[in-house]
């Protein structure tokens, strides 16, 4: 059977040279159509004696499929040749930048004000606001300062007329709350508030979170293990804290907390233990409760934290300052 | 209070190093500020005396000296110092001293004459700034002995940041007791003789404000040697404390009060007219203070007086006339106590602050006036000599400050610091701190130091008991309550939740000061009535901002000097609006406020860039309303406003509340705001905005959804939104989507006409709606459209 042998190397010859689709075609057409050359081969079975026809018809389906195989690997390799040469066209330089709008961010201010009360917030301290002019009564009088105590004069006090100020302080938050509200209560107050100073060091607007957590029973040795708390989650470093004698007319005892830095002690926040009159204001009896508040500077933490040597690059608001912070 | 070292070790000397002294009143209260040395580092200079002194031969304003500095031979050293002379002790650095600042002494030659170290000056040991003159040593300085044992300069000025409660160690005698108490020492006071009386001279004392001044003691002394000089002991303690040398009389003075904290005060005798009155000024009566400044009086100052005039305020500053000048010879010495309610505020009120009323108004020893003037006069008669009069003293006794007996229960010692101390040690304590303690049922009673005003109440003696104790001493335990858990409000959105939006969609958060520039406020808001501070940092920060709008145009400006094209800033924070209804007269609301400036997008290799306008940050803020889920309650409505541009500005309502403004800034403010470029702005109140809808669930339509489009012709001044509303209220409950994609006014649409292309979904959530039931929807919009604003189909 040289001659089937020689049809299917011509098929695979000319399959392997067809150029596209068509072509192709035409070849299975020209071997495995109605009028092709493996078609008229099968006719000629007919004039082989009974015996012979089998093997013979057995070769002739071989030489078919061996064809029809050909046809079909040539052309599954030319669908993926036209692909990839489509998809080469395709290709975009995918370190190009994208499109669209990019990430804003917020405030180093607000970002830290708002890890400071997700701490304190997940002990049940409830976030309370206040106005920002205050009167003496809320920002001083009810805190145990006095017309003429000597701590009103440290605050170099914004005043509109003697009665009204902007807010030296968020402590006005605590007293206000307390008039509404009854022990036990744990609240944290977050806010601008404002001192007339201003140079490198001071800037006369900034913001504090105060605290106050006031119920029966509650202690200073409580107040270290919640400052210490917050501290090391702030930091996120185990850092050395000290609790220093101090002094505030709200808060009996008082104390101011240091960290251990780099450079030394750093001074981070003022607490204490609620001074009774401070109590007695909010309408609370000193002999059935007792509380601790605290109060911290935003900026000062801020600047900590992430690094910033210029307290004045908070409030001047330059983008390349701002978008380091998202 | 600056204090020196080794003066706090004369009374009480703990065996504790500097460093540990430091941390130990740090940690008592009393914080350390600052430290600094009393004088350069140096060697090899020593006491010598000038035995010899002559004009160099080849030099006028050089002396060619022979030093002993009780060596084989006498040194020869030139000095050029006007007060060198023969006999003088002086501080002699010697061949191969080192001086502050690596100077070192070699033999050499001035002028041809051979000179053989240095005679000192202080600035050259680092002892003072500048110097006329070399140092002039006392005539017993031992020859030989080196200067830095001699003058004890192995000291330091420490600076404690004293709060205002502990006035009591506003000196020696306290800082002593305090580190006494700290280390379990008692201090050691000084000792000396007081001086009797030689003459009879008295002026009557009349306490005529009582209870401003309740104990007046004063006495006369007479001839004082106006020459006299202050020793150099006392200079130089003067000096470590941070007090300069004036006179003799005056470094007295000042010396009774850094040592005992106890303020005195010395008038010129012969310039005083019968007798003292303590009373309180009349008003606007006239004194001219010692600095040279005449001031108006209010009747609530304390004065010394004496028949026809003010000679002093008492307890804050002296007057010129009556005090002691360089030619008085006989005095009238003052120890008086004033009640600290006197004095405080007042001193301010006139714009002064003296070390006297920083005493005097966080309180003095009521009791000490006998020994502060005892102890004056003793060193007064021992540096300028002269003769002592008795001491008149005038007294109302039931205005002194009364010592109260203070309760302090275990029950509340214990419950308010949390753990329980000692009770021997609590005892120990308060005993060493002065309190004169008995020890009840409950726990104990005490009575006060009557120089300790900040011990009124039990929590005054806690505090006491747990600061020396030491706080750090005390555990740290976390507090126990009840898991209450607090009241949660789905509907009330969260302010972070806003902010969120506005960053993922580029907007930085600015923080602007509250009060503004009047000026700049004016121009976008001319009607508006700020609040004013009577006293700003400076005027351009004297306004209370109405809106936030003019911190964030100069931030947008500052930002665009500084090469920033594209801004997007936002802010929250309160505006301050007078109104009589409100607390205080003013209405504090907070606000949300923002801007855009510059090109929608950084230059981009694909996009291509144009200017933002309204309609970009209406997107973003409608972004922001959407967090409400209720945005048929928001309408914007074409309305002016003095800061924005006429015909691009919108009231933003919500439920038909006015709740703020949106618009691109009035083209007539770029340039006072100093802008490049059209900047879009918006504000509202947050409060407005902070309520959301809880989202109720509607079924979701298996059926096919149909879209028509209809394009309406309307008038060209008719506002596109009434249509929407319009639609969404009357389409029926079929009409579920509604959108504008095209507006159109060109050829093909009359003049005057605008062509409006809304697309409409209709749906139902049971069937698939027929043609016909779609017809008839959309016919009944469209005739309803065209009765209500006069619109047609476009053909």
């Amino acid at each position: 059977m040289q001659h089937l042998d020689e049809i299917v190397a011509n098929a695979q010859q000319q399959i392997e040279n067809a150029q596209d689709g068509n072509e192709l075609e035409q070849i299975r057409l020209q071997y495995l159509g109605k009028k092709g050359l493996m078609t008229e081969e099968m006719k000629s079975l007919g004039k082989l004696p009974p015996a012979e026809k089998p093997a013979a018809g057995q070769m002739i389906n071989q030489a078919k499929q061996s064809i029809q195989a050909v046809l079909v690997a040539r052309k599954q390799a030319m669908e993926a040749q036209a692909l990839n040469a489509k998809l080469a066209g395709e290709t975009i330089d995918v370190t190009l930048p994208g499109r669209g709008a990019q990430l804003g961010g917020i405030h180093p201010v607000t970002r830290t004000v708002e890890r400071i009360t997700e701490f304190f917030a997940e002990l049940g301290f409830e976030v309370k606001n206040g106005p920002e002019v205050e009167d003496c009564y809320h920002n001083f009088d009810a805190l145990n300062i006095p017309a003429h105590h000597p701590a009103r004069a440290d605050h170099d006090t914004f005043y509109f007329s003697p009665d009204l100020v902007l807010r030296t302080q968020t402590s006005g938050v605590q007293i206000r709350t307390m008039e509404n509200s009854n022990p036990p209560i744990r609240i944290i107050s977050p806010g601008r508030v404002y001192r007339n100073d201003y140079d490198q060091t001071h800037t006369p607007m900034f913001h504090q979170v105060e605290g106050l957590m006031i119920a029966e029973n509650v202690s200073f040795t409580q107040l270290k293990g919640v400052l210490h708390d917050f501290l090391h989650n702030f930091f996120e470093q185990d850092l050395e804290v000290r609790f220093r004698p101090s002094y505030f007319p709200f808060t009996e005892p008082s104390a101011e907390v240091d960290v251990l830095g780099e450079n030394g002690w750093l001074e981070v926040l003022g607490c204490g233990m609620v001074h009774p009159s401070v109590l007695r204001s909010m309408g609370v009896d000193p002999d059935k409760y007792s509380g601790f508040a605290f109060g911290m500077g935003v900026e000062r933490l801020t600047m900590l934290r992430y690094g910033v040597n210029d307290l004045r690059s908070f409030f001047e608001n330059d983008l390349r300052f701002l978008k380091q912070f998202k | 209070m600056k204090f020196s070292e080794a003066w706090l070790r004369e009374w009480v000397n703990p065996e504790i190093t500097r460093d540990e002294l430091m941390h130990q009143i740090t940690m008592a209260g009393l914080e350390v500020d600052d430290v600094q040395a009393v004088s350069g580092e140096f060697t090899k200079v020593v006491v010598g005396e000038v035995v010899e002194c002559g004009q160099h031969p080849d030099a006028d304003k050089l002396q060619v000296t022979k030093i002993n500095i009780g060596s084989d031979q006498l040194l020869d050293i030139v000095c050029g110092a006007k007060n060198c002379r023969l006999g003088l002790k002086v501080a002699v650095a010697v061949v191969g001293a080192v001086l502050p600042g690596d100077f070192k002494i070699k033999a050499a030659k001035l002028r041809g004459q051979a000179s053989l170290g240095m005679l000192c000056s202080e600035s050259e040991l680092g002892m003072a700034e500048s110097a006329d003159g070399i140092i002039e040593l006392p005539l017993d300085a031992p020859i030989g002995v080196c200067v830095r044992e001699y003058l004890q300069l192995d000291d330091v000025m420490i600076d404690v940041d004293l709060t205002a409660n502990r006035a009591d160690c506003l000196g020696i005698a306290g800082l002593a007791r305090e580190v006494g108490v700290l280390n379990g020492l008692s201090a050691t006071e000084p000792t000396w003789d007081n001086v009797a009386p030689s003459i009879t001279d008295q002026l009557a004392i009349n306490l005529q404000a009582p209870t401003a001044c309740p104990r007046y003691l004063g006495r006369v002394i007479r001839g004082i040697n106006q020459d006299a000089v202050t020793p150099l002991w006392m200079v130089e303690k003067l000096r470590r404390c941070g007090v300069r040398s004036v006179d003799a009389v005056v470094d007295i003075t000042q010396y009774v009060l850094l040592e005992f904290g106890h303020p005195m005060h010395a008038f010129d005798l012969d310039k005083l007219e019968g007798d003292i009155n303590v009373r309180l000024a009349v008003q606007n009566e006239k004194l001219t203070l010692l600095d040279g400044k005449e001031v108006k009086l209010n009747s609530d100052t304390l004065v010394i007086a004496d028949q026809h005039k003010a000679l002093a305020m008492a307890g804050i500053f002296g007057g010129l006339d009556s005090g002691v000048t360089q030619g008085t010879s006989n005095i009238f010495l003052e120890s008086a106590f004033f009640a600290p309610l006197a004095i405080a505020g007042r001193a301010r009120a006139y714009g002064l602050h003296t070390d006297a009323s920083h005493r005097y108004e966080r309180g003095v020893d009521p009791l000490l006036q006998v020994k502060a003037i005892e102890r004056a006069t003793q060193l007064l008669i021992e540096i300028c000599g002269g003769a002592v009069g008795p001491i008149t003293e005038a007294v109302s006794a039931e205005n002194l400050p009364s010592q109260t007996t203070i309760t302090l229960r275990r029950s509340k010692l214990d419950g308010l610091i949390g753990i329980s101390i000692d009770a021997d040690r609590v005892k120990t304590i308060l005993t060493q701190l002065g309190c004169e303690v008995a020890v009840t049922a409950e726990g104990w009673k005490a009575v006060a130091p009557s120089y300790r005003f900040d011990m009124e109440i039990e929590e005054d003696l806690i505090e006491e008991v747990a600061r020396v104790y030491g706080y750090n001493n005390i555990p740290n335990i976390a507090p126990q309550a009840a898991l209450t858990m607090p009241l949660h409000n789905e509907a009330t959105l969260k302010i972070a939740k806003i902010r969120d939006v506005l960053v993922n969609r580029e907007y930085q958060e600015a923080i602007t000061y509250s009060f503004v520039d009047p000026d700049k406020q004016l121009r976008l808001h001319p009607q508006a009535d700020a609040l004013i501070l009577p006293n700003p940092i400076s005027k351009d920060m004297s306004a209370m901002r109405v809106s936030l709008w003019t911190g964030l145009l100069e931030s947008v400006s500052k930002n665009q000097k500084r090469q920033q094209a594209r801004v997007r800033l936002f802010e929250t924070g309160l505006r301050f609006v007078k109104d009589e209804m409100a607390e205080n007269g003013i209405k504090q609301q907070e606000m949300l406020s923002g801007v855009i400036i510059g090109n929608l997008n950084d230059q981009h290799w694909n996009i291509e860039s144009r200017a933002v306008d309204f309609f970009d940050l209406k997107a973003d803020l409608e972004a922001v309303l959407d967090l409400c889920v209720d945005p048929s309650s928001f309408e914007f409505k074409a309305e002016m406003h003095t800061a924005l541009h006429p015909g691009q500005s919108a009231g933003i309502y919500r439920e038909g509340k006015k709740i703020g403004y949106i618009g691109t800034l009035h083209p007539s403010l770029t340039k006072p705001f100093a802008l490049n470029g059209a900047a879009i702005v918006f504000e509202l109140e947050l409060e407005q905005i902070i309520t959301r809808k809880i989202p109720q669930a509607k079924e979701v339509s298996k059926f096919p959804s149909n879209h028509r489009d209809l394009a309406f012709v309307v008038d060209a001044q008719l506002n596109a939104g009434k249509v929407l509303k319009f639609i969404e209220k009357n389409g029926g409950t079929e009409l579920v989507g509604i959108n504008l994609f095209d507006v159109y006014q060109g050829p093909g649409v009359e003049m005057g006409k605008k062509s409006l292309a809304i697309g409409l979904i209709l749906q139902d959530t049971t069937r698939t709606l027929e043609e016909q039931e779609i017809a008839d929807s959309v016919n009944k919009i469209v005739e309803a459209v065209s009765t209500e604003f006069n619109a047609s189909l476009r053909d």
